[in-house]
């Protein structure tokens, strides 16, 4: 076998995605996947996977069949061809997930793991010159002194002191945050969104700034309030 | 014997390097010392001139990199202590004539005959600097009580812990004590705040420094200079000695903190 099957759970059900080659192989495959694991799949909703593959409403439906017989029910099945477009549509099979997200080779993690693009730790005081860059949130234990910079695709979090720059949500993505013991920055930026650091009255407290209403504002941060 | 090395970084220029170079060089000279000065600030020579020697220079770094003398031959001995020598910079050359490894071969010969190793650095970040840390044992990092020199002293801090030079002691230098306790001056405690890291020296401002290095001479000689005493201080500090800061406990919370000079250009 070449390439494995991957499955994921998803709130709609298994999403079970199959890689690219001969649908003879694949079907084989994942039948034996499901014989091997009776337990698992018994009485599940299968969502399939199977990127531009072509198959016709014959071959979906001995799958369906097929699955049947294992107390598996085909749910949905998700394809970027027309010819299996129309064919899961002839057999009432949904062709998309629930959720907002649409397209359908996006990744549905388990519920029991956090959604989100991955994060670095930095346990470090960046210091003048040092700049970290990174697509996903980045976290900070250390300062960020003036000088230092910070562009992240996600949210920025600093366990100590924000003085230099910090960019978060860099792609564009307004929703991501900024969150410092103490929020200090030469600039802060959050998407497409730029402020300047207005002069503190006494002691640093935990803030986090967001965009609020196309506003980049800080507040104090409560730990007992969800935000 | 064998020496300790001391490379006196700043990053910005005119902080006082070469000065601190000659103080605590006469200062830990004046403690018993056998100490070498060497200046590897490379065709912008003048710790020569602070310490009152250039007209006795035959020979320089350069020389001993390329081969054209005995490293005995470039050391000039100073004209008051016995025991502090320089090593003079190039002056028509510039920082490309020595590489850090020949600093390392250079120094790793000196340490069998002296105590302490000095090294004055160029400003900037670039070969000059990197020439002056290789062979450091110890970083010694200057900086004025303003906010342009603080940040390139972070700048240059991040750059020796990146070298694995460890992150150094600071020597602050040109206080005002009279404008820090008007609080027209960033205090010691904003700026060990942003560098966070040890502090072995406060220099007061002293025309004395000035009227010493234009002579030639040391400043830490002279019994009545304030900025003097303050360099014996560091020299002490330096030999292990616990010696305690004056003018630390003049700053009594009459400063601003480092965040209300960032001034505002907007709302959030």
């Amino acid at each position: 076998m070449k390439a494995s099957l991957s499955i994921k759970g998803t709130q709609d059900g298994l999403l079970v995605s199959i890689p690219e080659g001969d649908w003879g192989d694949a079907r084989p495959a994942l039948l034996q996947m499901i014989d091997e694991q009776t337990d698992f799949f018994q009485g599940a909703r299968l969502i399939l996977q199977i990127e531009q593959r072509a198959l016709r409403a014959a071959d979906l439906g001995s799958l369906r069949d097929a699955l049947a017989e294992r107390e598996v029910n085909l749910w949905a099945v998700l394809s970027s061809s027309d010819v299996t477009k129309i064919a899961a549509a002839d057999l009432g099979l949904a062709q998309q997930l629930s959720k907002s997200s649409s397209s359908g080779d996006e990744d549905v993690p388990f519920e029991t793991m956090l959604y989100g693009d991955e994060a670095v730790l930095v346990e470090k005081t960046l210091r003048s010159g040092h700049s970290i860059r990174h697509p996903g949130h980045v976290i900070i234990l250390g300062d960020i002194n003036p000088g230092a910079e910070v562009i992240a695709g996600g949210n920025v979090m600093v366990w100590g002191r924000l003085r230099g720059m910090v960019h978060a949500g860099a792609a564009g993505d307004e929703s991501s945050k900024v969150y410092a013991l103490d929020l200090s920055p030469t600039q802060l930026r959050i998407a497409g969104q730029i402020a300047v650091s207005p002069t503190r009255r006494g002691r640093p407290k935990p803030e986090v700034a967001q965009i609020r209403e196309g506003q980049l504002v800080a507040e104090e941060w409560q730990s007992n309030r969800r935000r | 014997m064998s020496a300790t090395i001391i490379t006196i970084t700043s990053g910005k220029g005119g902080v006082g390097k070469t000065t601190a170079t000659a103080n605590l060089g006469a200062s830990l000279a004046d403690l018993g010392y056998r100490v070498v000065c060497i200046d590897a600030d490379i065709g912008l020579r003048n710790l020569d001139v602070v310490m009152g020697l250039e007209n006795r220079i035959v020979y320089d770094l350069v020389d001993v990199v390329e081969g054209h003398c005995k490293l005995r031959q470039a050391m000039i001995r100073d004209k008051h202590l016995q025991d502090l020598f320089l090593i003079p910079a190039a002056q028509t050359r510039d920082k490309t004539a020595v590489s850090p490894q020949d600093m390392v071969r250079i120094t790793d010969e000196l340490r069998q005959e002296s105590d302490w190793i000095l090294i004055d650095s160029p400003a900037g970040i670039e070969r000059g600097f990197r020439n002056a840390i290789a062979p450091a044992d110890l970083v010694l990092i200057i900086t004025n009580p303003e906010v342009s020199a603080v940040r390139d002293a972070d700048r240059i801090i991040g750059l020796i812990e990146a070298e694995e030079k460890g992150p150094g002691k600071l020597i602050l230098n040109r206080v005002k004590p009279e404008m820090v306790r008007r609080g027209d001056m960033l205090a010691t405690d904003d700026i060990l705040d942003v560098l966070a890291i040890d502090l072995i020296g406060v220099i007061p401002e002293d025309e004395a420094i000035l009227i010493a290095t234009n002579r030639g001479t040391a400043a830490s000689l002279d019994s009545k200079s304030k900025a003097g005493k303050a360099y014996r201080n560091v020299a002490r500090r330096l030999n292990g000695e616990e010696v305690p800061f004056e003018i630390l406990q003049a700053n009594d919370g009459f400063f601003r903190r480092i965040s209300r000079i960032m001034k505002p250009g907007g709302e959030r």
